[in-house]
């Protein structure tokens, strides 16, 4: 029977009520008393000079109230870039200042570089576009490019960096001679180049904010979508607007969506602040689904070549990769460590390769800022490895699941130290395999593409076998590795007197479940019923300070805080009973929610210790405190490693190119499960997102920089029709060793391992219809590109 | 300025509205009705979907003037008469059809229009019919699941169970 509260039950979501019944409240659902609009002024061009800007006109316009331009910030903080990076030779990577509204120059299409806050929306729209009319910016020629960036040393993004180059990074430096040496001399090498193509994150809900300032106090409170409030309060006040940090609140209330767009601190949280002090007012603002489009940070765009060297039987030798790394117009506060630690590390795979070097060079470009997004590195990684790997077993004639077989590391070698840096605690890789091939059923392929055949269609099946390391992260390895940030976790567990609880946690959730699936953990460690467990996130005044969600971190990170803090609540609680039965404390148990005397039957409920803390009659108050609270914050040991093996089954019209998914099998191991329910669910968000990029999504900017994918009509979000039922299996489970739970990660797996094993269906599908002449078909694999590919 | 009067979750309402003025904003501006979400800029997301006189329309596509007279009705109109969850609502909780809760107003509209047209559903149409509704979280999959749960099929062999 499976369980039905409690770790490991599929609880329904408690969220869900409100959300489903139109009760969610998102920012751009709360109305202040008082409130007035933004709308900002954005570029047109990717790359000009601002020569004047006339505000005179718009401030004169009905409704106006202020009128901002980058002059009015030029003298407070850049938002800053959260991680350094060094280059191959030891100098910092170039860190050019990102201003709140942009001064001087304007560096990509729908760069803001004015607002205007008016009493209504369509007054403050109307008076933006005023605003646009009397700006003069002289365009440049755009940047658009990566090679031609580096190239021309003439034309800049950022007039102090001369080549447009961030850095040039190698990891590790000292493992390239011998990659070199082994490449040279290896029986095969396969030599793929590839493009990660570029995406929009395209969370459902836009971004949205709110200032508020409050004359009498001077404290500041901006409401906004974001999925670490205490990470956007750190940037504004320390880096950005200088206000101290305790005079700031952040709020993020109901967020729909973020898959990293909305981790990062954005210029317009900075001006609704600004202009709530300057008119005393709430000013709120909401993206139009265009400047989403045009300005949240994008994900990928990484320009790969790949070298794999091998022996005959395709034992691996060694791997060598050159990446180009689009970094956009600024450094987004992840923007540096996405295409260099969260990508160079993984690129060993769940393989024993012996020799591994990484190159990433990262360009400045006059298109929106880069950054994380579902995965973060490590699906460029994934993708990189798992299609080399496919070509290389096409060139050899070997089978795919073999290699993998004969290349993973075995369970005898946990922990296992990569050449790249990582040491991975557990894993059991043949399982998962075994377990995809299993649940995919693919000893009946052939019969399946017989069947596709009948109907005209090429029938193929991909293999992607894939790892990842998230719970980011340990916070003396990152210190080490350039992080400016600590990203421990916190929670904060209040037994209120009445006996239930009040759990306040770091991490954030915008569709994760964690109001249930917390409340699940609490439930089961206190042996109190989940109703009785309430979570509390996203408020910087209610929570401890915790570094958000991200990195599929909430669970591994914050869930583990939790579990620390009941610790804490136990051990106290023992000290009361201790007291109130007359016992010593080490003969006290706890199980179930009651306090026992070992060997007896004198016990107290969870409810009466709780109540006896707070109404301390009966007490040991010389040695104990009252009350029933504690904190804990955790900084995990390690990255964790979830694993996964993913079997995708294309059907292709030769005739038109089109690609169906027609099915898709994932066995993943995620170590200990808490929720299987939100596990399957998170595995199916990001397949349904990998299955996106590998066959519908591009980002396409012209070569003057304008952005041609800038609404769904152009950019093609995947739809139901789009994708399959997906089968999903996580009874592999080799539960992390370093964290309490066991627990590993599940957010990003499903985007991670998903767009190697479409992309390699295709080009098997193909193969085995004929073609075979196509080695490789970059994503978005669109009926254009498979239908060129066949033809060409 | 302009009076429009209408009927939304069987309530006769009216209100202030510009020429300019969309269904979508007079419902949350207007009414306090946030429950009908705005995703975009072009028509393509579905966040705002509601009925209008029966039919799914997108709400953030006509002027709250043009349905003037009209009987509107919303997310907040959906659950039952004691504020349980309708039938398609408990589906949607009961599968994990909804993760972030954006999309998931104009999903269970689109939804209900479907299975008023069509009652039993087949899997195919059910994604055929929300091709006008983009869900970033789900991958769809929980979504298709509940839409056809809601229609009293068995769902019990749908993959991943
Ligand atoms: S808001 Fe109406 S379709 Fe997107
Ligand atoms: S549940 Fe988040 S967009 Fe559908």
């Amino acid at each position: 029977m499976p369980k039905d509260h409690g770790i490991g039950a599929s609880s329904k979501r408690r969220e869900d009520i409100r959300f489903l019944t139109g009760r969610g409240v998102y920012t751009d659902d709360m109305n202040l008393h008082g409130q007035t609009y933004a709308v900002f002024v954005r570029s047109q061009v990717a790359h000009g000079r601002i020569k004047s800007i006339n505000t005179s006109n718009a401030a004169s316009m009905p409704g106006v109230l202020a009128v901002f331009t980058g002059e009015d910030f030029k003298d407070v903080g850049g938002n800053p870039a959260g991680w350094l990076i060094n280059s191959r030779d030891g100098t910092p990577m170039r860190e050019p200042k990102r201003p709140v509204l942009a001064h001087g120059k304007v560096r990509h299409v729908g760069d803001a570089y004015a607002a205007v806050v008016a009493e209504s929306y369509a007054e403050a729209k109307d008076a933006a576009e005023q605003l646009a009319a009397d700006s003069d910016i002289e365009e440049l020629p755009a940047i658009i490019d990566m090679a031609a960036a580096v190239a021309n040393a003439s034309n800049r993004v950022h007039d102090e960096i001369p080549d447009n180059l961030c850095y040039d990074w190698g990891w590790i430096e000292d493992n390239r001679a011998a990659v070199d040496a082994a490449i040279k001399a290896a029986p095969h090498v396969t030599v793929l180049e590839l493009v990660n193509n570029r995406l929009v994150p395209n969370a459902m809900e836009p971004r949205a904010s709110i200032g508020e300032y409050f004359p009498g106090t001077g404290d500041y409170k901006l409401t906004t979508t974001s999925q670490n409030p205490h990470l956007t309060r750190l940037l504004v006040a320390a880096f950005v607007l200088g206000i101290p940090e305790n005079k700031l609140t952040v709020v993020a209330p109901d967020v729909g969506g973020g898959f990293g767009s909305k981790i990062y601190h954005y210029g317009e949280e900075a001006v609704v602040l600004a202009a709530a002090k300057k008119l005393a007012r709430p000013v709120r603002w909401t993206a139009e689904r265009s400047e989403s489009f045009l300005s949240d940070a994008h994900g990928r765009d990484h320009v790969t070549k790949i070298e794999l060297a091998c022996e005959k039987d395709g034992t691996f030798i060694a791997f060598r990769t050159e990446t180009m790394a689009n970094v956009g117009a600024y450094l987004s506060n992840f923007a540096t460590v996405t295409p260099t630690f969260l990508h160079g590390t993984l690129m060993a795979g769940p393989y024993k390769v012996p020799n591994v070097y990484v190159n990433v060079k990262t360009v400045f470009t006059n298109t929106a800022p880069v950054d994380a997004y579902r995965g973060a590195g490590r699906p460029e990684a994934t993708y990189s490895l798992e299609r080399v790997i496919d070509k290389m077993c096409r060139e050899l004639g070997l089978d795919p699941f073999e290699v993998r077989r004969k290349n993973f590391i075995t369970t005898d070698m946990f922990p296992y130290t990569t050449p790249v840096g990582l040491a991975y605690d557990t894993g059991n890789y043949h399982a998962t395999l075994d377990k995809a091939i299993e649940i995919g059923n693919v000893a009946g392929f052939e019969a399946r593409r017989a069947a596709s055949a009948k109907r005209g269609k090429l029938r193929g099946m991909g293999l992607s076998t894939w790892i990842e390391a998230c719970g980011i992260a340990p916070s003396h390895l990152v210190g080490v590795l350039g992080a400016r940030v600590g990203l421990y976790d916190a929670a904060t567990v209040r037994v209120n007197a009445t006996g239930n609880i009040s759990v306040m946690t770091g991490a954030h959730s915008h569709g994760q479940g964690h109001e249930t699936v917390f409340a699940q953990i609490v439930a089961e460690k206190l042996g109190v019923p989940e109703a009785s467990v309430e979570i509390v996130h996203g408020d910087t005044s209610k929570i401890p300070f915790g570094m958000g969600s991200y990195g599929s971190r909430s669970l591994a990170v914050c869930g583990v805080a939790v579990t620390k803090a009941i610790d804490k609540i136990v051990a106290k609680g023992k000290k009361i009973a201790a007291h109130m039965l007359e016992a010593a404390e080490e003969d006290i148990t706890f199980e179930n929610g009651s306090f026992s005397v070992a060997g007896t039957d004198k016990a107290k409920t969870f409810g009466e210790i709780a109540f006896s803390a707070y109404v301390p009659h009966n007490y040991p108050l010389e040695t104990l405190e009252p009350g029933l609270e504690e904190t804990a914050f955790y900084d995990p040991a390690n990255f964790t490693y979830p694993a996964g093996a993913y079997i995708c089954e294309v059907e292709v019209d030769a005739e038109t190119g089109k690609v169906d998914v027609v099915a898709f099998h994932c066995a993943d191991d995620f170590g200990n499960i808490m929720n299987p329910m939100v596990v399957e669910g998170q595995v199916h968000g990001g397949v349904g997102q990998g299955i996106g990029q590998a066959l519908c999504e591009n980002t396409t900017y012209d070569d003057t920089g304008q952005l041609l994918t800038g609404s769904y009509m152009d950019y093609a979000m995947p739809r139901a029709g789009d994708v399959p039922f997906y089968n999903v299996d996580y009874s592999c489970q080799t539960p992390c060793t370093h964290n309490p739970l066991g627990v590993k990660g599940c957010g990003e797996a499903g985007a991670i391992g998903s767009p190697p094993a479409v992309v390699n269906a295709v080009i098997d599908a193909l193969h085995r219809g004929g073609h075979t002449h196509v080695k490789h078909i970059d994503m978005p694999v669109s009926p254009s590109r498979v239908w060129q590919a066949i033809h060409g | 300025m302009t009076k429009v009067s209408m009927t939304v979750n069987g309530r006769a309402v009216s209100g202030e509205v510009e020429g300019r003025t969309l269904l979508s904003a007079f419902l949350r501006e207007g009414l306090g009705l946030t429950g009908t979400h705005v995703g975009c800029d072009t028509s393509q997301c579905g966040a705002c979907v509601v009925h209008v006189d029966g039919k799914a329309i997108k709400s953030c596509t006509v002027f709250a003037m043009d349905v003037a007279g009209a009987e509107v009705r919303t997310i907040e109109g959906m659950a039952n008469a004691d504020g349980s969850l309708g039938t398609i609502q408990q589906a949607f909780q009961d599968h994990h059809g909804l993760q972030c809760g954006f999309c998931t107003p104009g999903m269970v509209m689109s939804a209900a229009a479907l299975l008023a047209e069509n009652p039993k559903p087949s899997e195919a149409d059910v994604r055929h019919y929300l091709d006008g509704n983009i869900c970033r979280c789900t991958g769809y999959h929980n979504i298709v699941k509940a839409v056809l749960a809601a229609s009293g099929q068995d769902v019990s062999a749908v993959a991943a169970e």
